[in-house]
């Protein structure tokens, strides 16, 4: 449920506290950050937008979390990703 | 597994039966090129005017008047809003007809325009619209030869619609139908899918999005021109990915060829910001309109010499090989995906709704 | 696009396929319940399950907001819509779903005004340019949505906006998992935690169901990488004979979710007594309605609502197929009487729910579409 999507932060509107701009792929569009008030977001943050919303701030550290689990996989996993890309058929 | 083999062979049967309307109503699904249009199109048009010219359903018909064949096409216009990044319903009316034409391996000669026009309809429109059009018909050498106007009370049309009709004529005797591809082809497609769509769902400003995306509306009749004197023998199909995008485009080609298409998604070229848009309403841009773009299934063989002579083209700087015809299983379009999976791409029962979920 | 892309890597896909295989026992077959529907759509649109060996098997749950909104709810919303005074706002997804007489489409094409709307924002900017009118947003979703709606509100009731109110029909994924918990004839190893709402709820409301229940739960991203690494920390915990709630998706959802969103959904909205889900029956507290100091946004309050139990039709076995007891294709009118075009049940509309993907996306036999698959892939390329 609930299509939510990576955009950066690119700068808050000026008028209202509560709204910012975000870029998702060079689309733009004002989303409400008020659910990140506790944040302190700036522009280059990057935050999940659902409904117009800003629902979460994407933490830029823990992104890599994800590859260093695969990485611990060890070393077949590696030898297998070399050889998958060596082959030239990813 | 058996048993969920005969649940699928029972739901394959169904789906080749003969279509039937439900609806007691014309709702706009009817209207967005997927399976309610098919339907209706095969349930009241085909049913009520059977003949074998119009059974294929192709763009345009071919028809013999005096000596050579002539293909011949009509098309309407609705588009909202008028006017949009990149065209407006003039240019794209002349745009789209002469593309019908090409698709059917014609030069476009001839177009008549209609109008029909709501009271109260600012005349600087129509200008703006009628001077759009005229260059449009300059660029793709056709002249608009006879029209009609009809003005309705305000509040029964949406400011302008146009509809036309347009002849082309057969140069070089080539055979192309929906039914003409064959296990081993290449798929083609001519340039970045989607554009068209994304910018009109922008201009009509209903999700308050914002991005640089223009229409790709654009006479195709050169470009295939140049395809066909290219390789004569060897195109098997050419299709304007207009409504239901790429996708139902396939999916017509496979169901009318008894042939599967395998598309690569990783070959099949969208600009950054129509994957923006898409991404943010949950769109899939396969099946998002283009009016500049085709679908050409030409012989494996010569797809490499194809692709050269579509990137020749301004047009087609972007064409791309996006997949192959296979024998199995007939009638349907699948998708290697870029994460290495496959998965079907069926024809959507209506237009494609942005989601949340 | 950053934060996407790299998640749909496919050499990544295979060596992690290869280490998922090699985490399975042989012989034992493991079944996973991927509670949102968002997974369920990723699984097919990536054809993800290409990439597991036949020892798993994902079971798609009731993480679909409107897979499990009862018909006669979708009356109601018609019956509002159907007013000349209204204009009804929804999400795209709503509107295709079948109520006890008809979907918004076809009261939008009788005559009511229905809109579609990107957010609930938006249909307080339709309400302020429309003050001679009455708008109503349609609310739907799990807590992931419910937060936006309790903004919305908090925002028109800051503007003093008379004429807007909310339909509410959050619902909440915690009961509901509760209830396919407890159903007897569910034999699961695990879950696929869903992500988004997580981001809200955070990860300790799962915390009871690998106490009291002894099963892990992973929460997931949406990328189909984010879903395979999930399914391997599942085996992994199987392996070791652990049973927790952990968090693969920590890039988006912190362990105790969004205190702002919380307390605006606690500010705004009350916990409901009872809500009937489409298919798995009535179950208390899992819904989310005004509260009583924002009544006069409360569509259920300003307007006169038939309120009608609608009886699901008895060849629908939506209940079974959320519950994962039946596979979609098991259903007794899959793909014949139920299809996308005349959906009998919610999980043939939604492009989330489990039939409908199942349709679209996979309803052809695995090895036929490898095998159509992998030959031609040489000659495709340019």
């Amino acid at each position: 449920m609930c299509l939510g999507i990576p955009g950066e932060l690119v700068e808050f509107v000026q008028e209202h506290e509560d709204l910012a701009v975000v870029d998702v792929s060079g689309v733009r569009r004002r989303v409400n950050v008020g659910l990140l008030a506790d944040e302190g977001l700036r522009p280059g943050d990057w935050v999940l937008v659902h409904v117009g919303f800003a629902l979460s701030k994407i933490s830029e550290r823990e992104a890599q979390a994800v590859f260093d689990y695969l990485q611990g996989l060890g070393q077949p996993y590696a030898d297998e990703l070399d050889a998958l890309r060596g082959s030239d058929i990813g | 597994m058996i048993r969920e083999q005969q649940v699928l062979d029972r739901i394959e049967r169904m789906r080749r039966r003969k279509p039937v309307v439900r609806e007691e109503r014309i709702t706009l699904a009817h209207g967005a090129g997927g399976k309610a249009t098919q339907t209706l199109i095969e349930a009241v048009f085909l049913e009520a005017f059977r003949n074998p010219m119009l059974a294929p359903l192709d763009d345009g018909a071919l028809v013999r008047l005096g000596d050579g064949p002539v293909a011949f096409t009509t098309d309407s216009y609705v588009v909202s809003p008028l006017f949009f990044p990149g065209g407006d319903i003039g240019d794209l009316a002349v745009n789209g007809t002469v593309n019908d034409l090409a698709m059917c391996g014609a030069r476009p000669v001839h177009l008549s325009a209609g109008f029909i026009l709501e009271e109260g309809f600012p005349v600087a429109d129509l200008r703006r619209i009628t001077a759009s059009m005229a260059a449009a018909a300059a660029e793709a050498q056709v002249t608009i030869v006879t029209g009609d106007t009809k003005v309705v009370q305000r509040g029964k049309a949406d400011g302008c619609y146009v509809t036309t009709a347009g002849v082309g004529v057969v140069e070089q005797p080539v055979t192309l139908s929906a039914s003409g591809a064959r296990p081993g082809d290449a798929v083609i497609v001519s340039g970045p899918i989607g554009a068209h769509g994304a910018a009109i769902m922008l201009a009509r400003d209903d999700f308050g999005i914002e991005a640089a995306i223009t229409s790709d509306t654009a006479p195709l009749h050169a470009i295939v021109a140049d395809l066909i004197k290219a390789l004569p023998r060897h195109v098997r199909t050419l299709r304007d990915a207009t409504r239901g995008g790429v996708a139902t485009v396939l999916n017509e080609v496979a169901r009318a060829s008894e042939v599967a298409v395998v598309l690569q998604e990783d070959q099949v070229p969208v600009h950054p910001e129509v994957t923006g848009v898409c991404e943010l309403l949950g769109l899939d841009p396969l099946y998002v309109a283009c009016e500049g773009r085709f679908v050409a299934v030409v012989d494996g063989e010569h797809a490499g010499e194809a692709l050269d002579t579509l990137r020749a083209h301004p047009l087609g700087a972007e064409a791309a090989i996006v997949g192959t015809v296979a024998a199995d299983p007939p009638g349907l379009v699948l998708l290697r995906t870029a994460f290495g999976g496959t998965r079907v791409v069926d024809v959507l029962v209506g237009d494609p709704l942005p989601r949340i979920c | 696009m950053r934060f996407v892309d790299e998640y749909r890597d496919a050499g990544r896909a295979r060596a992690l396929a290869g280490r998922i295989a090699e985490s399975c026992r042989p012989g034992r077959r493991y079944t996973f319940m991927e509670v949102c529907g968002g997974h369920t759509h990723t699984i097919y649109k990536h054809g993800l399950e290409d990439h597991l060996p036949s020892e798993v098997n994902l079971v798609h749950g009731p993480g679909c907001p409107v897979c499990v909104i009862p018909m006669g709810r979708v009356d109601d919303a018609i019956h509002i819509a159907r007013r000349p005074d209204v204009i009804m706002t929804s999400f795209g997804d709503m509107m295709r779903v079948p109520g006890g007489s008809g979907s918004f489409l076809d009261a939008k094409a009788a005559g009511a005004d229905i809109r579609m709307v990107y957010s609930p924002l938006d249909a307080l900017k339709i309400a302020r340019a429309n003050p001679d009118r009455r708008v109503v947003f349609m609310a739907i979703g799990f807590e992931t949505t419910a937060p936006s709606t309790a903004m919305t509100v908090l925002r028109a009731a800051a503007e003093d906006l008379g004429n807007f109110s909310v339909f509410c029909n959050h619902v909440m994924i915690i009961p509901a998992i509760k209830a396919i918990l407890d159903s007897p004839d569910l034999r699961l190893d695990g879950f696929i935690g869903p992500g988004h709402v997580s981001a809200v709820i955070g990860c300790r409301p799962y915390e009871f169901i690998a106490r009291d229940y002894r099963k892990p739960l992973v929460v997931a991203g949406f990328e189909p990488l984010d879903i395979l690494t999930s399914v391997h920390m599942l085996l992994g915990q199987l392996a070791e004979g652990r049973c927790e709630v952990e968090n693969q998706y920590t890039r988006v959802v912190p362990w105790d979710g969004n205190r702002i969103a919380l307390s605006a959904m606690g500010q705004v909205m009350r916990l409901r007594p009872h809500f009937e889900w489409r298919g798995l029956g009535f179950i208390a507290h899992s819904a989310l309605a005004m509260a009583d100091d924002y009544a006069a946004f409360d569509a259920e309050r300003v307007f006169d609502l038939p309120g009608l139990r609608v009886a699901d039709p008895k060849s629908c076995q939506c209940g079974e197929v959320l519950k994962g007891v039946l596979k979609p294709w098991e259903c007794k009118v899959f793909g014949t009487a139920c299809t996308p075009e005349t959906p009998i049940g919610t999980c043939m509309v939604s492009s989330e729910g489990a039939c409908a993907a199942y349709y679209n996306f996979g309803r052809f036999s695995r090895e036929q579409i490898s095998a159509a698959a992998r030959e031609p892939r040489e000659a495709s390329r340019p």
